[in-house]
């Protein structure tokens, strides 16, 4: 749509439809039905969604071309900036290949949905243009005012007049905004949260007091799978995985003299002594 | 050419969400088809508010746009409440209250 026919539908003072605005609606409104039947008609969820961004798109362009340019702002920034980018999050959250089945669960039901869907189409296209054909509008040109324009007055009117419906949005956003991070919130801890207190309590009176083996660290590997192996070299039996397939302990623990050095393996043990300090104090 | 186009277009987007909204199974598709029947009559509030020469009815599409806004929150954290539950999106999955 050319700045020229949105410049002129804003000037317009009603009386019949001017040429410009004409074009401006066989151009959009026909891109917009486009993008409705596409978001009905789209297999994939994502596609319907960026369908759906077209239609609102060309509806916001539609706002502005009937001196509503306030609202056509507000339409592209909310609806296709944020609701859809909502609804795009959500479908990659809900996982988007999550297509619709083919299967009809009523009998019958898609026939009788577009039955009735063009049955809406004709009463409604039917009784509009009867009664409403040959109407002239009166234009928004005094209600907007020319010096202040649609945003000024659009203010006027909501801070005078609909003072109290507009505060009354402000609650149901707080309750809209609470309701979502309630039920998104995960409730699945059933019992309170023990602390410090009571997990030393627990601990204490519990079997055994110090923390498990760690697998495989003080015997000849750091893989998980490898068993920690006790001072006599022997395997020690809480550092087996239930998961993990235990691999046997390799080379050196059947050596097993009684040493600790014996728990590393024979050919780091010198650099080993070495980095420890051994040899540091003679 | 009359403004009753933008209500005849608003009439076919009422009505193509409407099918939507029956047809698809897919419980986000079926909320994006609401949307659009907001939108459709969103045209139609701008187009009356403009035929009346009042700014009531874009005051109203703005009361509108406000309630589709909150709507579509706490709807979205319906369906992914229900889909952590089920693991479904479906809304024939949706069935506990059946019987």
């Amino acid at each position: 749509m050319s700045t020229a026919a949105l410049a002129q539908a804003a000037t317009d003072n009603g009386g019949p439809v001017g040429l410009s605005e004409a074009i401006a609606f066989w151009i959009l409104g026909p891109m917009a039905l486009a993008g409705a039947l596409g978001m009905v008609f789209a297999r994939n969820a994502v596609h319907s969604a960026l369908w759906l961004a077209l239609a609102m798109l060309n509806l916001g362009a539609l706002y502005m071309a009937q001196q509503a340019p306030f609202l056509g702002f507000v339409q592209i920034i909310v609806y296709t900036g944020a609701v859809m980018m909502l609804f795009l999050f959500v479908l990659m959250l809900v996982g988007r290949d999550s297509s619709d089945s083919v299967v009809e669960a009523i009998k019958g039901q898609r026939l009788a949905a577009a039955v009735l869907g063009i049955g809406f189409v004709a009463l409604m296209v039917g009784s509009l243009a009867r009664a409403l054909f040959s109407v002239t509008p009166i234009g928004l040109g005094a209600a907007n005012g020319v010096p202040s324009g649609n945003v000024a007055a659009l203010g006027r009117l909501l801070f005078t007049q609909y003072l109290f419906p507009f505060e009354l949005t402000s609650a149901l956003l707080i309750t809209a905004a609470l309701g979502a991070m309630l039920m998104t919130f995960p409730h699945t801890r059933t019992t309170a949260k023990s602390g410090q207190r009571a997990t030393v309590e627990a601990r204490l009176r519990g079997a055994r007091v110090s923390p498990l083996p760690g697998p495989g660290v003080f015997a000849t590997a750091n893989s998980v799978a490898t068993p920690a192996l006790l001072p006599d070299g022997s395997v020690a039996p809480e550092s087996l995985s239930e998961i993990i397939e235990t691999v046997p302990p390799s080379a050196p623990a059947p050596l097993a003299p009684v040493d600790a050095h014996a728990l590393v393996g024979a050919d780091h043990a010198k650099s080993d002594r070495i980095s420890s300090g051994e040899e540091a104090q003679p | 050419m009359t403004p009753t186009y933008y209500l005849l277009l608003s009439a076919l987007l009422f009505s193509i969400g409407t099918v939507g909204v029956l047809v698809r199974r897919n419980a986000i598709v079926v909320f994006m088809c609401i949307e659009l029947m907001l939108n459709a009559v969103n045209l139609s509030l701008v187009t009356f508010a403009r035929v009346n020469g009042g700014l009531d009815g874009q005051v109203m599409a703005f009361f509108v746009m406000v309630v589709a806004a909150a709507e579509v929150v706490v709807g979205l954290a319906i369906i992914m409440s229900i889909f952590r539950a089920r693991r479904s999106s479906s809304v024939d999955d949706a069935n506990l209250l059946k019987y």
